[in-house]
């Protein structure tokens, strides 16, 4: 599988205290390990169970995710806006690699 | 039911026959909640750990209808101020009738502004989704829609 790609879309501004929709996208198989390949043995799981959202170092949203979880799982979420500054977005493999994004956002 | 049934003999016939005929409708609903699963009724109990759920208070959105099992939009909001004193920390969307039962948990801090999240789901065969939010003052709300599935997202 080629390395996930993380896909993430929010407003570059926002004013003060305003409430912004996030929307993320990663692609990646999310093998559930219910899945059987052509010679009838289960292909083991392989999913991304945690997606974690910070602003400033500070949690904003955070999403543990099963193996109900469609393939290239999408999360939207929202976060209130105080100051100007930069979100971390990290989602974590069931084999321990870190996939991440970033995006900054100022005041308008 | 005694007291309902009481009740019946001094109304109308037309009042009777409706009453008659909401029971009968919401009979099914009734077996069903009792049949569920027992892998999902026992990561309920654990996540509840005795807590008593009260119905409300949270938006579930899900389509009545799902043709392709293995892409099924969920949109959860639970009304909440989200202030430090009273926010949501919690939301869990069980699908009872998947091999894996707990689909999401949606963790919130007062910066989310609003207890809402979308994202994707497979769906094995028609069946009830359930949701679950967890309050700051310790209150557990719920809420549980059917989704009917044309053809099942489970790869089996």
């Amino acid at each position: 599988m080629a390395t996930p790609t993380p896909r993430v879309r929010l407003p570059a501004t926002a004013k003060a205290g305003e409430i912004i929709e996030i929307k993320t996208l990663i692609s990646h198989d999310m093998e559930s390990g219910q899945r059987k390949d052509t010679d009838g043995k289960i292909v083991p799981r392989k999913i991304i169970r945690r997606f974690e959202a910070t602003f400033n170092g500070k949690p904003v949203f955070a999403a543990d995710w099963h193996p109900s979880i469609s393939s290239n799982p999408y999360q939207s979420f929202f976060a209130r806006i105080t100051e100007a500054g930069e979100f971390a977005f990290a989602w974590t493999d069931d084999d321990g690699a870190v996939y991440r994004s970033a995006a900054k956002i100022a005041l308008a | 039911m005694r007291s309902a049934e009481t009740g019946a003999r001094a109304l109308p016939r037309r009042v009777l026959l409706t009453i008659t005929g909401a029971g009968l409708l919401a009979l099914p609903w009734n077996h069903a909640a009792q049949a569920q699963p027992s892998a999902a009724a026992a990561e309920i109990a654990k996540l509840l750990a005795g807590r008593t759920p009260i119905a409300g208070g949270i938006k579930l959105d899900v389509p009545a209808i799902a043709e392709n099992g293995l892409v099924v939009p969920v949109n959860v909001e639970a009304e909440s101020p989200m202030t430090d004193a009273d926010h949501i920390k919690a939301v869990h969307v069980f699908a009872e009738g998947n091999p894996n039962p707990l689909v999401a948990s949606f963790f919130y801090t007062p910066a989310s502004g609003r207890a809402a999240a979308s994202t994707r789901m497979r769906l094995a065969q028609t069946q009830n989704i359930v949701v679950f939010a967890e309050t700051s003052t310790g209150a557990v709300r719920t809420v549980s829609a059917e989704v009917k599935v044309t053809i099942g997202g489970c790869g089996g």
